[in-house]
């Protein structure tokens, strides 16, 4: 294998990394704001947790459709495998994703009768939120491969494994929800995100020890990875760090005036799951069935990409920056951007 | 996998891709449009402008959302449902995909939120700008999405290994001999349909004596395109045509019901394709027509069906029919403008009602045109996927038929309930109308905080709250 090769799967794999995980984070927030739904049935504080995202998830879940189309660019295998594999978790995604999507504008037009499209943003960030966990839990535990083709069955990803995904993700993004509420929001509806933000911080913090057990337990490929000396010594950092910055988010969560503190730190243990899980799963792109190198597209095709994914990445997170620096600062009651 | 899987992905595809087509090919020219208000009101000052850039923005959102959801079901559907198909084209689609989401949808994306919500939060040029860089980001995506597409239909610059197409000229790939054709035709085709709404719009308006200045403005904008786009369509739909007879001339011939190549061709004005008979009952034509057209000349040979075998054809009926209604409808623009322009010249446009009322209900008549092309070049390139290389029927996913039975059924449900809404709060807005306080041209908006009471105000007239 010439360098070229070797080098660009790698150099893919890590941009498709940095797409999802950013993803993750910035649709987090906004899908945890819709799971928020639930729990808070004032309309004018919904108006309120609504315009503390309404600028920005378009450019947010923008980085969903990178992380689809990327894949298809650079690794056109592992996307027809994944694609055709989680078939039913994913169009539900999607579907779901169809409902929170369009209430964002359908919500103020349909005003005052705006029922509706409540129950279709905060069910549609529910139903997303879980899919998505899903979808993890699917890969994670391998899909059944012939030739690099899917060779399962419709249901194969229902396992108590994924399920138990789709519930931790629910945690997680609540997570995301409720501190950047605390961050943008402040008296009375900032009050109330503290008090959640600590309810959902133990959630995840039980999900996530509960899914680093379940999953070395269950692949033993996993397990190995984990638990072989030296390697447990070396990645013990790993979950030291996470216990550290959850501390650091309960901090934020009780200490009025550090208000970006608790959602920063939700990032940082976000961040850290997502290294856990390179960690297990490096090679793999598709868990268990196709490494980096496998299901590479042609050198030439993600030499292509890679020129244009160079010199637009730090554009885009230019103005992205600059579009979150515009609409900084908090959010109050009927003081709608809209 | 079985036939009717294949089938019901081939439906579930040209389903969402239907219903997705419409919002893209609105949000291309509504950008534009809503960019030259604003740079209008920008150089004049005048209130109106401004006001109508607030209207338009409010339906571009609602719009521009629907198309967002419905465009990322597509981009993952190339692997639910198509999964061999992004296998053996991979390496080609997925670069040019890869691109319109960098180059564009970040943009569209990302500017949106300054263009919705900036209205007080940004200065007005940085405002205008934004709604530039949205109309650049739909325009850009457009370009990307028809040379992945154009490339399906006439696919150059690649090579095959194994089953698996290998890209050899980037610069052939996108510029593939369809290409710029296929992309003049859509993107006029896109203004123009924006063109139709805002002019049908404008005419509501007129005939129901509301916010005649704003409606006046909209006419004068929508019918100037018109007069102009349609019949340049009319040049570039015939280009786009002479092409398509030299890459992909059995669809030339389904489209013109064209059965027997030694013959010349008849423009056919109506008949009923038979594929089994193989030729047409109830012709009504003009001969030699077609010729004509196809080959710049009376007595001119082109292919017929019979000169393809028949697993080579494409289904005749839907291609046949479809071009019409495409043709008839470019055909019913092309008077609206030319009729238009005269009682412009004679001063009786605002005032001529038998011509407005009439408008009032021509808006759709764009997205029909855009659906009924879309229809004749992915039909007409049927059996294949990609043109020559891969057919349909062997780049599906391997998905069990009960799946894509209960997938399809959740679409149809979703998607018609959900977009019916959309279109019905559109309505909604529009009979609002352009309504508010126009925001001074020279920029005292200032950045960050302002007082609460004019934020509330600004809100409530955008939200349209009943409070």
């Amino acid at each position: 294998m010439d360098t070229l090769a070797y080098a660009l799967p790698l150099i893919w794999a890590a941009i498709l990394a940095t797409a999802v995980t950013l993803y993750v984070i910035l649709d987090g927030f906004g899908l945890g704001l819709g799971i928020l739904f639930h729990f808070e049935r004032r309309e004018s504080q919904r108006d309120v947790i609504m315009n503390t995202i309404a600028p920005f998830w378009d450019g947010n879940q923008t980085w969903l459709v990178l992380g689809g189309g990327g894949l298809l660019a650079a690794f056109p295998k592992a996307y027809g495998l994944v694609m055709s594999g989680l078939y039913i978790p994913i169009i539900v995604m999607l579907l779901a994703l169809v409902f929170r999507g369009v209430a964002f504008e359908f919500r103020w037009v349909a005003k005052p009768r705006q029922e509706f499209w409540d129950l279709a943003f905060s069910w549609g960030a529910v139903v997303a939120t879980f899919a998505q966990g899903v979808v993890l839990g699917g890969l994670l535990q391998g899909l059944s491969t012939e030739g690099g083709h899917f060779a399962g069955g419709t249901f194969d990803w229902l396992t108590p494994f994924s399920l138990f995904c789709g519930i931790s993700l629910l945690a997680g993004y609540a997570l995301l929800g409720t501190t950047w509420l605390i961050y943008k929001t402040d008296g009375d509806l900032q009050e109330w995100a503290r008090d959640s933000a600590k309810i959902a911080l133990l959630a995840m913090l039980a999900a996530m020890a509960i899914v680093s057990l379940w999953t070395p337990y269950s692949v033993p490929r996993i397990a190995e990875r984990w638990f072989m000396w030296p390697n447990f010594l070396i990645f013990a950092p790993v979950p030291l760090l996470s216990l550290y910055a959850a501390w650091r988010c309960w901090q934020g969560i009780e200490n009025i005036g550090k208000d970006a503190e608790a959602f920063l730190s939700a990032v940082a243990l976000f961040l850290l799951g997502f290294v856990g899980l390179l960690i297990s799963n490096v090679p793999y792109l598709v868990p268990g069935a196709l490494t980096v190198w496998e299901s590479a597209a042609a050198p030439s095709s993600q030499l292509f990409m890679l020129v244009g994914t160079l010199i637009m990445l730090p554009i885009i997170l230019g103005y992205t920056i600059f579009v979150y620096w515009t609409f900084r600062g908090k959010v109050r009651a009927g003081e709608g951007y809209h | 996998m079985d036939v009717d899987a294949i089938l019901l992905a081939r439906i579930q595809f040209a389903f969402t891709f239907t219903f997705h087509i419409i919002f893209p090919s609105f949000s291309i020219g509504l950008a534009a449009f809503i960019a030259t208000l604003l740079v209008r009101w920008r150089m004049t000052g005048e209130d109106h402008f401004h006001r109508l850039a607030r209207f338009w923005t409010k339906i571009f959102a609602v719009s521009f959302a629907m198309g967002v959801v419905s465009g990322i079901v597509l981009s993952y559907q190339f692997g639910t449902n198509w999964a061999k198909f992004s296998v053996v084209a991979g390496n080609i689609i997925g670069p040019l995909l890869g691109y319109e989401v960098l180059t564009a949808f970040f943009l569209e994306a990302t500017f949106l939120g300054i263009m919705l919500f900036g209205w007080q939060r940004v200065p007005p040029n940085l405002h205008v700008l934004s709604a530039i860089l949205v109309a650049i980001g739909t325009s850009f995506s457009a370009f990307w999405i028809l040379s992945a597409n154009s490339w399906m239909q006439t696919p150059a610059g690649f090579e095959m290994k194994d089953g698996i197409a290998y890209p050899v000229s980037w610069l052939e790939i996108v510029f593939n001999p369809s290409f710029p054709y296929r992309f003049a035709h859509m993107f006029t085709a896109a203004y123009l349909t924006t063109s139709v709404v805002v002019l049908s719009v404008g005419a509501r308006y007129l005939v129901q004596g509301r916010f005649l200045e704003e409606a006046k403005t909209m006419v004068r904008m929508g019918l100037g395109m018109v007069a102009i786009l349609a019949p340049l369509q009319l040049v570039i739909g015939d280009a786009h045509g002479l092409n398509t007879a030299e890459h992909q001339p059995v669809k030339v011939a389904a489209m013109e019901g064209h059965w027997d190549g030694s013959k010349p061709g008849e423009l056919l004005l109506f008949a009923w394709p038979d594929e089994k008979a193989e030729k047409n009952h109830f012709e009504v034509g003009i001969p030699h027509l077609a010729s004509l057209i196809i080959t710049h000349s009376y007595d001119g040979l082109f292919k017929g069906l019979k000169d393809f075998k028949a697993e080579e054809r494409p289904p005749v009926l839907p291609v046949f029919f479809a071009f019409r209604v495409m043709v008839g409808v470019g055909l019913l623009l092309i008077a609206i403008g030319f009729v238009g322009t005269f009682l412009w010249w004679r001063r009786k446009v605002f005032s001529a009602q038998w011509y407005l009322k009439p408008l009032i209900y021509a808006w759709p008549l764009g997205f029909i045109a855009i659906v009924c092309g879309w229809w004749v070049t992915e039909t007409g390139r049927q059996p294949y996927l990609v043109y020559g290389i891969l057919k349909t029927m062997d780049a599906v996913s391997p998905v069990a038929f009960g799946a894509v039975l209960t997938t399809l059924i959740l679409f149809v449900l979703i998607y018609t309930s959900v977009f019916s809404m959309g279109i019905l709060y559109i309505n909604r807005l529009i009979d609002k109308g352009p309504e508010g306080k126009a925001i001074a041209p020279e920029g005292n908006a200032s950045v960050g905080a302002r007082p609460i009471a004019a934020a509330q105000d600004a809100a409530r007239s955008a939200l349209g709250s009943e409070d």
